[in-house]
């Protein structure tokens, strides 16, 4: 398990991907799922650099599990309680034009992982995913 | 990222390569903002395209609006990864995807 801490700002994107595909590309992780785990790790990551802190800003700790044909990903921080998978799914029998466009990242990351988990613990939000790489 | 323009008369051709993200789409954005006045025809060329998150999505869908009341608009060389996404998305629906 490995882990690094960020401020929790958008600018940060590319340091917490280059993180993740980092300890993935040591399972040859397929292309396509590699980049829906990016896909999930920049939505989870982007909400907490927009939402979790007020002006004054905060950090998020981002963990990485790469085992046994599979991958973990953990985000923790210490902004106001929110549990994104809560969120609605999208009503796919709107007009997709008229469909309000906030809570697509979340619906992508719920599509493309295998398990997504939330909790509040100890003052901290912490939001897991995990996706089979089907690698051993 | 990187976009390549080609204008020829009231069609454009925008070819966006590598990764379309939080952080590279306000770039797709302001190329649309200054490109798009006066389009009757807008190609996005997605043949390099690696990569593309709900930002990227959110300026698709804000550029396909635009279009629906100035003219047509169309997207190509969509690969496999990318095309996942547009489908779960229902943006397959919406967008014409040639």
């Amino acid at each position: 398990m490995k882990e690094i801490t960020v401020r929790a700002e958008t600018a940060a994107l590319d340091r917490v991907t280059d993180f993740v595909n980092g300890e993935l590309e040591a399972l040859g992780c397929p292309m396509k799922t590699l980049m829906q785990i990016d896909l999930a790790v920049e939505e989870i990551f982007v909400n907490i650099a927009s939402y979790a802190y007020g002006p004054e800003g905060g950090d998020a700790v981002i963990r990485v599990d790469a085992r046994d044909g599979g991958v973990c990903v953990t985000f923790e921080d210490r902004g106001i309680p929110f549990d994104p998978t809560a969120r609605e799914d999208p009503d796919r029998s709107a007009d997709a034009l008229e469909r309000p466009i906030g809570g697509l990242g979340i619906f992508l990351t719920k599509q493309f992982m295998d398990e997504i988990a939330y909790e509040y613990r100890d003052g901290k939000n912490i939001l897991t995913f995990s996706k089979k790489t089907g690698v051993a | 990222m990187t976009i390549n323009k080609q204008k020829d008369g009231a069609a454009l051709t925008l070819a966006v390569e590598g990764r379309l993200d939080t952080i590279t789409a306000p770039e797709l954005e302001a190329a649309l903002g200054e490109e798009l006045d006066g389009v009757e025809a807008l190609t996005f060329d997605f043949s390099g395209l690696e990569y593309i998150s709900s930002a990227g999505l959110r300026v698709l869908l804000s550029a396909q609006k635009q279009m629906n009341r100035q003219g047509t608009m169309k997207v190509t060389g969509v690969g496999e990864v990318i095309m996942e996404i547009f489908e779960v998305t229902g943006f397959s629906d919406i967008l014409t995807i040639e």
